[in-house]
């Protein structure tokens, strides 16, 4: 994978909206590919980004400081002018078009044409690990950890699967420049997901 | 098991761990009710702390403190939809089970309750829900992470409104961090001798330069400036406890506390958000509180 060089070629790093959450584990990860990558919690920095991540978290935060810091604008043009975004968990919930179960006047960025249900698996307690198949990452199942996780509940027919547990529930999709996850690539080790993201990046 | 391409691995430690990780940069909030607990999440809390009784009133109050009526942990979980966490006495493994089987997200083995053993911590492996524990020094965040704990809080001083204890007990972490990371292996040996913790954990700990779970800080944080001031001191996130509920206006200041924690660094902001919250919760110098009624003395 040419994630580094590719990356380097386009200028600008990769940002992470880290208005709360685990920013730092995606930086890192990003970092350990050889990317530029910065945390983005104001307008500025977000305009010079060639890429965005949304990471893990809680949505219903993320979504009040993305409004109140002016930053929510921004973002939703940013990412209809087609800025590469990957949503991790509570990132995906960030960029879908509709919330199920969200808070009292929770909003979305939106961009990716699903419905996604907020903590639908229940508590803690019912949050896991598991091996899931992602053909378009190759033939190796991805360790994938799901926390207090979101799933994709529908999709529109421009939205890609890119991965359905065992059961069928849709917890990985694709539209475009858009990628959303209800699992967390950052927090396993494997990066694959990072370098199809890096990849995305640099082919815009 | 089943095949291994469709099994669903539930409390792993990475999985009580990850959920810590999520809350990072973020406040959880102290709540009896759950009226409270949706103010707290109308506010920005990332997760929210049901207890009987907030530290003020605990120590106005005095008498023995327990575990929160199963009700009001219910409502609480009803009315929101962030996580919620529940306090425990320390060593009370029952009341432990009890809000296992409540379903909350988190349990708090507190030092703010009355320990309900004052030789043994509970042996936090034994549980499918996560816990968070609270440390005064590295070598208590050790061996609470050695028992099982999944996230550590410094203690600080709870129920005072008196930041001092929260900042010592964050630096004292922190530094003994730092000191540890510099060590050669011969030196680790004594260090963990000393912080009376595994080797191996101590080893980890000295590799990574902090710890293998998430740190917040707590006790004594009642304004934006504080929870700034932890943040800059390198805390993951914090807790507030009475500094919302029993200041003036709890929503506008819960709000502006969230604001300064993910804005730590940036004094504008955090001025901005200092202005017109109002009176904040009445404070008490922990100095002037006698010893034994310091909080942050029970556990070990």
């Amino acid at each position: 994978m040419a994630g580094s060089s590719l990356t380097e070629s386009s200028g600008a790093p990769v940002g992470v909206l880290a208005l709360q959450g685990d920013f730092r584990e995606h930086i890192a990860v990003l970092k350990s590919l050889g990317a530029d990558a910065v945390g983005v919690r104001r307008p500025a920095e977000l305009a010079a980004v060639s890429g965005l991540i949304i990471p893990g978290g809680e949505s219903s935060v993320m979504d009040k400081l993305s409004r109140l810091f002016d930053l929510a604008e921004p973002l939703k043009k940013a990412i209809a002018d087609g800025l590469p975004t990957w949503g991790t968990c509570a990132g995906l919930i960030m960029l879908a078009d509709t919330i199920l179960d969200g808070i009292e006047g929770q909003q979305s960025l939106g961009g990716l044409d699903i419905a996604v249900r907020r903590n639908a698996f229940g508590s803690q307690l019912d949050s896991f690990e598991t091996e899931l198949a992602i053909p378009v990452l190759g033939e190796t199942a991805v360790h994938a950890v799901f926390i207090r996780a979101p799933i994709v509940e529908t999709t529109s027919s421009t939205v890609t699967t890119l991965a359905a547990l065992s059961d069928g529930r849709v917890v990985a999709v694709e539209q475009d420049n858009l990628l959303g996850t209800s699992f967390h690539p950052e927090m396993t080790g494997d990066t694959r997901f990072h370098e199809y993201f890096l990849e995305k990046v640099a082919g815009r | 098991m089943s095949d291994k391409s469709t099994s669903e691995t539930p409390s792993t430690t990475r999985v009580k761990r990850g959920l810590a990780e999520m809350l990072k940069g973020g406040v959880i909030m102290d709540v009896v009710t759950a009226d409270q607990a949706k103010i707290a999440e109308d506010a920005g809390a990332v997760a929210v702390m049901a207890l009987e009784r907030v530290p003020a009133d605990i120590r106005s109050q005095g008498g023995v403190a327990r575990m929160s009526d199963p009700d009001l942990i219910d409502g609480i979980i009803a009315a929101v939809s962030i996580p919620v966490m529940a306090k425990a006495r320390i060593g009370h493994f029952v009341e432990a089970q009890i809000l296992q089987a409540l379903k909350v997200d988190y349990i708090d083995e507190s030092e703010v309750l009355s320990p309900a053993d004052y030789v043994n911590h509970i042996d936090k492996w034994k549980f499918d829900v996560p816990f968070v524990c609270g440390a005064t020094n590295l070598g208590e965040a050790l061996r609470r992470i050695t028992e099982g704990a999944a996230m550590i809080r410094s203690k600080g001083e709870a129920g005072t409104g008196d930041v001092s204890e929260a900042t010592k007990h964050i630096r004292t972490i922190k530094g003994e961090i730092a000191a540890l990371s510099s060590m050669s292996k011969d030196e680790l040996y004594v260090a963990a001798k000393e912080l009376q913790a595994p080797y191996e954990l101590v080893a980890e700990v000295a590799a990574a330069g902090k710890l293998p779970v998430v740190l917040f800080t707590a006790g004594g944080v009642a304004t934006p400036a504080d929870a700034a001031l932890m943040m800059q001191l390198g805390a993951d996130g914090v807790f507030v406890g009475s500094g919302i509920f029993k200041s003036g206006n709890p929503a506008q200041r819960a709000a502006a506390i969230v604001k300064a924690t993910t804005f730590f660094d940036d004094a504008a902001v955090i001025a901005e958000a200092s202005r017109g919250l109002g009176e904040a919760m009445v404070g008490i110098n922990v100095s002037d509180i006698a010893a034994p009624h310091r909080l942050s003395e029970r556990g070990w």
